[in-house]
């Protein structure tokens, strides 16, 4: 019953509009063109929000830092990252149990020469770690070679993957890959060169880097190498290296075992710690949770119940982050305010047809009252017509801006992506302008006296 | 049994301070079957009358009984209803929608009925009202496209689609010439003898009246002589 009068007064308006082709197509053309440059906007905005935010995370804003607590001994606090408490389980844990981290590496470091034939230099970082590594830094491209594997950091190999500014002064344009170089005095097989990465936004070159097994920096180099800083722990906390402070004496941080013990325990379970663990969150926005789920995970592992006592710290990129989404939330506005502006230009557009075609259909008017159209008949086709003017411009407008965005991919080579909310919502408002702008000459059509519309000229 | 019944009724017009009576007290009744010219000088209020008896308009003050029914103070809406059901229209410059085929136009009137009646029996109806008035061959054309009197064929097939039992028609033939007029005349006789519809014609062209069977005058917003009954046509 109230469908075929749907389906009738739907015929009406569609016969009335069909009537004035090219009327019609120029009214649309606001809502087309309006409707169109915001699809085509939103999807320009979308695709370089998602290139700035993989942009940004390569940059590391999505790396989060977890460092060991301050040791204090005799009131003497050492600073962030001297206690030696976190370990590689630590971070097998966080990577097993936290939903938002994407990946997690441990990491060692160490500071000294490298040498290859008759040149040497001191590259920035020496960094004993996992392949999880390169994950975390979004760094996995490599230029040459592969990555070293958990196999190796299980068996400690000397193996090493060096970064664009060690190949080019050690190795200067020959290929690095399976040449032997000695650092700290061990000899290292490389594997891979990394990809260039530039400079970080401190302005360090985070090409002049080394790769190694963490095991193999942590056992192997810290053991021999004399011209290591430190064998436990940071680069920085000379202090608490045993051997730079008993210089002269023979100390050993843990109880060697007989070798009765060692017989028994062939893989012995050394105390193990890593200086610091790198994480990464799933996306910017998971960043606060990734923070608490390590948090809690640690907090258990460690047994802390009071967070006073944590004995560890997280850091995260915050202003990296926040410029991030200042950034993508200021572009979301404009793009909404140029949507508007777009629409109600439209929108008067439609009103202005709307009111001249009820002008110029009066004497139709009075003659649909005459038969027994009642005001709200009249109102409803008047109405109808002005939203099927929209929508109909609105899903032209919508396959103007994928069209338009399409092309600008292909052309220009902007990254674009398909905005489903923004189709949704283009019918949704294009259908609202047409009630919200159709309603008031539908108003006036609908209050016509039929004997006055009757007599009009 | 009397169709139409109007009692004193009255009209006045304000406009501004000043009133403007135009129907000083009309009292008439038209039975059903009857084929009426409703006659007067030009702007003794016919089209005003005709207008209330087509309850496109309500009285100042007065009693319109309509099929034993007092509609003279009914909402718009039910107004619109009765002009849907039991009244039919014809005018003098036809009022056909342009750019839409003939067929379509008898049609349009029955969109605006709550009752559903199906697509295919408003198609039905309306063609078999286009063969009554003799337009068979003419369903798809536009009203651009036929001749006044064929104009006024569709406007009366459409007056029709609803079985009105009132058809009002006023000046139907002024824009025609004197031939066609005598067709569109006889259409009406046709269908007020043959089908025994009620046919209230305004005009003041005393050889349109003469094709009917009982002349009201207007004179002044009053009836000079409408309560006498004439015989049929000479
Ligand atoms: N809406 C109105 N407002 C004010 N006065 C009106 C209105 N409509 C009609 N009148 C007046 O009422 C009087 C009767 O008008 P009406 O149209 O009924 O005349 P008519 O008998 O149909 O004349 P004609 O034969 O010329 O059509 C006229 O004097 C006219 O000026
Ligand atoms: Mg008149």
């Amino acid at each position: 019953m109230r469908l075929f009068r749907v389906m009738r007064i739907l015929r009406t308006a569609l016969r009335a509009i069909r009537k004035n082709p090219m009327r019609t197509a120029l009214t649309m053309l606001g809502i087309i063109i309006g409707v169109g440059a915001v699809i085509a906007m939103m999807e320009i905005g979308t695709g370089s929000s998602d290139a700035i935010a993989k942009t940004i995370a390569k940059m590391g804003a999505n790396t989060l830092l977890v460092l060991p607590g301050a040791a204090t001994s005799g009131g003497i606090g050492f600073g962030a990252g001297s206690s030696m408490t976190l370990t590689p389980q630590d971070c097998d844990a966080i990577i097993r149990d936290c939903p938002a981290v994407k990946s997690a590496a441990p990491l060692v470091r160490a500071r000294g020469q490298a040498v290859y034939q008759d040149r040497n230099w001191v590259p920035m970082s020496i960094y004993g770690t996992t392949e999880n590594y390169l994950n975390v830094r979004d760094w996995t491209d490599m230029a040459e070679g592969e990555i070293f594997t958990d196999k190796d950091v299980r068996n400690s190999t000397k193996v090493c993957i060096i970064g664009q500014t060690i190949a080019r002064e050690l190795f200067q344009g020959s290929s690095p890959i399976g040449k032997e170089m000695r650092v700290l005095n061990i000899s290292f097989k490389v594997v891979g060169v990394l990809s260039s990465k530039g400079a970080n936004m401190m302005g360090m070159d985070q090409d002049d880097i080394i790769l190694a097994p963490w095991t193999t920096i942590k056992f192997r180099v810290g053991a021999s190498s004399s011209t290591s800083s430190s064998t436990t722990s940071s680069t920085t906390s000379t202090t608490s290296s045993p051997s730079q402070l008993y210089p002269n004496s023979q100390t050993s941080l843990y109880p060697v075992p007989s070798n009765t013990q060692a017989a028994d325990n062939p893989q012995p379970a050394r105390f193990t710690n890593v200086d610091q663990i790198v994480a990464a969150a799933n996306s910017t926005v998971e960043i606060p949770q990734a923070i608490n789920e390590i948090t809690a995970l640690l907090r258990e592992r460690h047994r802390i119940r009071n967070p006073k006592d944590d004995d560890f710290n997280i850091r995260n990129m915050t202003e990296m982050t926040n410029a991030l989404s200042s950034t993508t939330t200021l572009m979301t506005k404009l793009l909404l305010a140029v949507a508007l502006i777009s629409l109600i230009v439209g929108g008067v557009g439609i009103m202005n047809i709307m009111l001249v075609s009820v002008t110029e259909r009066t004497r139709e008017i009075g003659l649909r009252m005459a038969v027994g159209a009642r005001a709200k008949d009249i109102l409803r086709q008047f109405l109808i017509e002005a939203v099927v003017l929209c929508l109909a411009g609105g899903i032209l407008g919508i396959i103007l801006g994928c069209g338009g965005s399409y092309l600008i991919t292909r052309f220009l080579r902007w990254p674009t992506e398909t905005s489903v909310p923004a189709i949704v919502a283009s019918v949704i408002v294009s259908a609202s302008v047409g009630i919200v702008f159709g309603y008031y000459p539908a108003w006036k059509a609908s209050r016509l006296d039929p004997i006055e519309a009757l007599r009009y000229e | 049994m009397e169709l139409i019944e109007l009692k004193n009724i009255c009209k006045t017009y304000y406009m501004g301070d000043i009133d403007v009576p135009v129907l000083k007290g009309i009292t008439l009744s038209i039975g059903k079957g009857e084929f009426v010219a409703l006659m007067g000088a030009s702007g003794s209020g016919k089209s005003t009358l005709m207008n209330i008896l087509g309850c496109l308009d309500h009285p100042t003050s007065g009693e319109y009984w309509l099929e034993q029914r007092e509609i003279s103070k009914v909402s718009a809406d039910e107004r619109a209803n009765l002009r849907n059901h039991k009244i039919g229209f014809v005018f003098q410059n036809f009022n056909l929608l342009p750019r839409t085929s003939a067929l379509e136009n008898v049609m349009m009137p029955l969109s605006y009925t709550h009752e559903h009646v199906s697509d295919s029996e408003v198609k039905r109806r309306a063609e078999e009202l286009m063969n009554r008035v003799g337009l068979g061959d003419r369903m798809h054309h536009e009203p651009s496209e036929l001749s006044g009197g064929q104009q006024q064929r569709v406007a009366i097939a459409r007056a029709l689609i609803n079985r009105p039992s009132v058809l009002f028609a006023d000046e139907p033939t002024g824009n025609l010439d004197s031939k066609t007029s005598e067709e569109v005349l006889a259409m009406f006789k046709q269908l007020n003898v043959e089908e025994g519809i009620t046919v209230i014609i305004v005009t003041h062209d005393p050889n349109v009246a003469r094709h009917t069977q009982r002349q009201i005058h207007i004179h002044d917003g009053l009836i000079a002589n409408g309560q006498t009954s004439q015989g049929g046509p000479q």
